[in-house]
């Protein structure tokens, strides 16, 4: 009861005071969500509710984790500045599966999250979007790469590049480095995200002027490349272009140092591992593969970032942290921009993001809603990931 | 050059169809048994073997022989749990297929209790990295291995049965196990024997094939099932030679399936193969198993 009362009369008192503001988008709330002052000044009473829906089990398991403890660390430092504006994450877990995404979206919607952080997985999102597009939730999505995420309505927003961005800028930066001329194409011509990914390479190599002398397909769930690599090897290539997952990229380039490629092997984001490194070991140098965050950024961001991640979880961060870490990074200007914790008013503010400088690098949001940043090229050398320049 | 390359390719990956495919023919040719847990014993023992080689640090030549008689000590237990108790009835064909099939569903789910989903694999130190020329072709040692040990294998168990009195007993068994009791021969003990050597050579070809790929998946033996079946019906039902030679055959099929069709096109060709065969030689499958070639 008491609560209820305090409550009514912060809501009273903050509807008073952001009386201009009557049009605000329902966040649960009856204005309690709007603070006074602007930008870092900005002070807002109640913790503003954000929605986090993750693959914390299933297959994308291990994506979700890191993505969870980018998020509560990001949350926990914003927390802790005393900026005059704080933030209660929940997280839920979608299971890996889209329908479990829907009802995770549906209880955030009903719940009164002002933005909902995720879901993990591009097929989760084109299934649980719809939801909070017709709740009038902004959404911000921190690892989907498919084309489209983002077309499902004016408040989906997502700080993940696409393939479509990271891909054109490795096969540029590769030409560059190597003199590629001409090259083998291969791909899991059974897998929706490579076989896009694919498409995407033969578009990339074909504006830098690459011909591809063979393009090989194989299947999802291949283990042995020998037959194949063979084939790549009779064409001697200036390397070897392959869009295919991590459980495909250790045995492919292990094989492929076997039967004597020892040319550059261009992946896409799934080669980005560093699981390449740790399993197929020597075999890995050489390996060219974008990716939208460079872990060895000097930025300040990035470096308190990586330190902090450490100190909390004893590990490396990956890309899926430091994306989840930003998204937090972005929300945040969101909210100060109008300073209000309401609906309508972070999706105004997502759209006027724009040099913002965070982990990633200084980022925008365009007009289709997506993240621009600049990719990194990284190659295999020594046994980790350095910056192909 | 690139045809030579690819023959290698094509004798490693058929012998270790072949070291899968004589477990199922050993069995089905001495017991008249079809042991469908034999897929499942391929998958564990690859986890077996990483678990060793990354656990225990030791290497990766060593870690065969422990997983043979791993393999073997499973065999034991399939024999006892799901065919044993089901030898009396008068379905016991049919019965232990299925229980075979619930058996390797029991290892599975074991297997992913104990690892999780995820792929494992053998650290890269530990792999011999070691590559031959051999006639302008690339050829590694774990590939040189493979077609070695295989062969090496087959060849051991074709003399265990045709010269040793363990031999006698099962070649006895094979033609009648009632008459082979009365003649005083330890029918359980052979069959046992028999379960273990089976799923020992199923074991050791499981550690291969991670080796080959370094890569070993809870499904790797479902992938690999349908081809050793389709080997020892290319080869004659419970011929063991006949699975050496249809296991290289099909090895070699698909890897040059591969080269002149392309990928997609490597299953439909081996088992476009299977067909052919059964029309031309349909004694494989259908005729009557009069002749022991065991």
């Amino acid at each position: 009861m008491r609560k209820i009362v305090t409550i009514a009369t912060v809501s009273t008192l903050a509807l008073a005071l952001a009386a201009c503001d009557s049009e605000s988008g329902g966040g649960g709330s009856d204005g309690e969500l709007v603070g006074e002052g602007s930008g870092a000044d900005c002070t807002i009473g109640a913790p503003i509710p954000v929605g986090a829906a993750l693959s914390l089990t299933g297959g994308a398991g291990s994506y979700g984790e890191s993505q969870r403890n980018g998020l509560e660390l990001a949350v926990a430092h914003l927390n802790d500045a005393e900026s005059g504006v704080t933030y209660e994450l929940s997280v839920e877990d979608d299971q890996t599966d889209p329908r479990q995404g829907i009802t995770v979206f549906e209880g955030f919607v009903d719940g009164g999250s002002s933005i909902i952080i995720g879901p993990t997985l591009s097929n989760g999102a084109f299934q649980a979007q719809p939801i909070a597009q017709e709740g009038a939730v902004p959404v911000l999505a921190i690892s989907n790469t498919a084309d489209g995420i983002t077309e499902q309505g004016d408040y989906i927003f997502r700080d993940s590049l696409t393939e479509g961005q990271v891909i054109p800028q490795t096969i540029a930066a590769a030409t560059e480095e190597f003199g590629l001329e001409d090259v083998v194409v291969m791909y899991s011509n059974d897998d929706a995200f490579t076989e896009s990914g694919y498409e995407v390479f033969a578009e990339s190599l074909e504006a830098e002027g690459v011909e591809v002398s063979n393009t090989l397909t194989f299947s999802v769930s291949d283990t042995d490349f020998r037959p194949l690599l063979t084939e790549a090897a009779g064409a001697e290539p200036d390397a070897i272009v392959v869009s295919g997952l991590i459980e495909a990229a250790i045995p492919l380039v292990t094989q492929a140092r076997e039967v004597g490629l020892d040319v550059p092997i261009i992946g896409g984001n799934g080669f980005n591992n560093p699981q390449l490194m740790s399993d197929a070991g020597e075999a890995a140098e050489g390996v060219v593969v974008g990716a939208a965050w460079n872990s060895a950024s000097d930025n300040p961001e990035n470096t308190d970032f990586l330190a902090a991640y450490e100190e909390e979880y004893g590990s490396q961060p990956d890309q899926f942290a430091a994306q989840a870490y930003a998204a937090m990074t972005i929300v945040d200007t969101a909210v100060r921009t109008n300073c209000s914790g309401e609906r309508d008013d972070i999706q105004d503010g997502l759209t006027n993001i724009s040099d913002l400088p965070t982990v990633l690098g200084p980022l925008s949001i365009n007009e289709n809603r997506d993240v621009e940043h600049e990719a990194v090229v990284q190659i295999v050398e020594d046994g980790s990931f350095a910056v192909l320049d | 050059m690139v045809d030579i390359q690819q023959l290698f390719n094509g004798l490693s990956l058929g012998s270790l169809y072949a070291l899968f495919a004589i477990g199922f023919a050993l069995v089905f040719g001495i017991l008249d048994r079809l042991n469908l847990a034999h897929p499942a014993v391929f998958a564990v023992a690859a986890y077996v073997g990483i678990e060793l080689v990354t656990s225990l640090g030791i290497s990766v030549w060593l870690m065969l022989p422990v997983v043979f008689v791993v393999g073997a000590l499973l065999g034991l237990v399939i024999e006892r749990v799901a065919f044993r108790p089901l030898n009396r009835r008068p379905d016991a064909h049919f019965a232990g297929l299925i229980s075979s099939i619930a058996l390797a569903g029991v290892f599975i789910a074991l297997l992913q209790g104990r690892y999780g989903p995820d792929t494992q694999r053998f650290p890269a130190e530990a792999l011999p990295g070691a590559t031959f020329t051999v006639l302008g072709a690339q050829v590694s040692a774990v590939q040189v291995a493979i077609l070695v040990i295989s062969i090496v294998l087959v060849v051991a168990l074709g003399l265990l049965v045709a010269r040793t009195r363990l031999g006698r007993g099962m070649r006895a068994i094979a033609e009648n196990p009632t008459a082979a009791r009365v003649l005083g021969v330890n029918v359980d003990r052979v069959t046992a024997t028999t379960f273990a050597i089976s799923s020992a050579l199923g074991a050791v070809a499981g550690a291969l094939f991670a080796l080959n790929v370094n890569t070993a998946q809870l499904g790797m033996g479902s992938a690999i099932e349908l081809k050793g079946l389709a080997v020892i019906i290319v080869g004659g039902m419970s011929s063991l030679p006949g699975a050496l030679v249809g296991g290289l055959v099909l090895g070699v099929a698909e890897v040059f399936t591969v080269q002149y069709l392309g990928s997609s096109w490597r299953d439909l060709v081996a088992f476009a193969l299977l067909f052919l065969i059964l029309v031309v030689r349909p004694q494989g499958l259908f005729g009557k198993r009069k002749v022991r070639e065991v």
